[in-house]
């Protein structure tokens, strides 16, 4: 059986991402073509679509941070008690 | 109950959602599947009634829109088993339970169609009840179905308007054509009190349990007459059931209590036209199974 899952990712407006709009069955990319356009774009409701085999798409969820990169992130600095001390010495906190 | 259960539990009480890959318990996966699918089965024959329709629709304007919502409807039929399949279940099992009469389908489409009258009257309010559920769906737990429901939704508002005018077209036309919305009402209202369910309590309803429904089931009638009673007697329409009242004390609408016997009855292949729309529904899968077969052998 030649028959396949396809996601469809879609546009609404130019400029804007594509989001995720749903699957549907079909044979092959011709069939693919037809079905993305009648169930994502009949009525205008999308600017662009991206049709993709389900089993072309490569799904990544886990991020471990072993090493715990915080310096990255935004939460890896901590600058409020610095900042204090700083201000302290230079006799500038606020009152 | 089992640690993780409990968990999964409290995460979706607390408006969490998950995602297909995510661990399900079994229950809320088997509650899941047999709910979604049902909606898929009513998606495909609901559209039976209207196919009815399309040769003798008054106008080619009105044939076009017909036909344009049973392609929606048949559209949200496919999305809807895509959901099921990720959940375990392939599509051509659903259709096996389907014409086997093993799964069911919702109470509304198990009555026939006597007018173009019937045509307004379901898309107008069978179609503002089904949105109604709808919409609180756009809250489940389980977030590929809220997400397909985004789409379903937005398509159901023109099936409405559509309704909503070709009932305004009548109730301005020939007395005639007045009393065929008002004698399509009067078949309709029974249905319609039913479509939402028995009113089991929100908080002992399963399926409000695991957050697949947001809302319980006299919530949503309380919801649907609350929108739709002002906007059928303003047109001057009657309903039929003379309890019908809004008590201003409590803010809610008093009825005639439905027959729930006829619900369970109607849902469980008994109703007028069940076994009728089920064997057509066997007839047209035989009848494009060579279709499915030339496509994917040309595909291989």
């Amino acid at each position: 059986m030649a028959d396949r899952i396809w996601e469809v990712f879609r546009q609404e407006r130019k400029g804007q991402p594509f989001v995720h709009g749903g699957s549907f069955h079909a044979p092959d990319k011709e069939f693919a073509d037809a079905y993305a356009r009648e169930f994502y774009a009949r009525r205008q409701e999308s600017v662009a679509l991206w049709v993709v085999p389900r089993d072309e798409i490569m799904s990544i969820d886990e991020f471990p941070d072993e090493f715990d990169l915080k310096y990255r992130r935004v939460d890896g600095y901590s600058i409020k008690a610095r900042l204090k001390e700083a201000r302290d010495r230079a006799g500038t906190t606020a009152t | 109950m089992e640690t993780r259960t409990q968990e999964f539990l409290e995460y979706v009480q607390a408006g969490g959602q998950v995602e297909t890959d995510d661990w399900l318990p079994d229950e809320y996966r088997a509650r899941l599947v047999k709910f979604i699918e049902m909606h898929g089965n009513s998606e495909l024959m609901g559209v039976l009634p209207e196919r009815d329709w399309i040769l003798r629709a008054p106008t080619l304007q009105r044939k076009l829109a017909l036909t344009a919502k049973i392609q929606d409807e048949v559209g949200h039929c496919q999305l809807i088993y895509r959901v099921v399949e990720d959940l375990g279940k392939p599509r051509e099992r659903c259709l096996d339970d389907l014409i086997s009469g093993k799964s069911k389908f919702h109470n509304v489409f198990h009555y026939p169609t006597r007018s173009w009258g019937d045509v307004g009257v379901i898309a107008w309010l069978v179609d503002a009840a089904a949105i109604i559920s709808q919409k609180a769906l756009l809250k489940c737990s389980y977030a590929p179905y809220a997400r397909v429901m985004k789409k379903v939704c937005w398509e159901e508002s023109f099936h409405i308007l559509h309704g909503r005018d070709t009932v305004l077209a009548m109730v301005t036309g020939t007395p005639a054509q007045f009393e065929l919305v008002q004698e399509a009402l009067n078949r309709w209202w029974a249905p319609l009190m039913h479509f939402h369910g028995t009113p089991i309590p929100a908080d002992e309803d399963p399926m409000v349990h695991w957050r697949i429904k947001s809302q319980g089931n006299e919530e949503a009638r309380q919801q649907f007459l609350d929108g739709y009673v002002p906007q059928i007697l303003e047109l001057g329409l009657q309903i039929p059931d003379p309890k019908l009242r809004k008590n201003e004390a409590t803010g809610r609408w008093e009825y005639t209590e439905p027959d729930w016997d006829e619900l369970m009855a109607v849902v469980t292949g008994h109703g007028p036209a069940s076994q009728e729309r089920l064997a057509f529904r066997r007839l047209s899968r035989q009848n494009v199974e060579w279709v499915a077969k030339v496509v994917l052998a040309e595909a291989a």
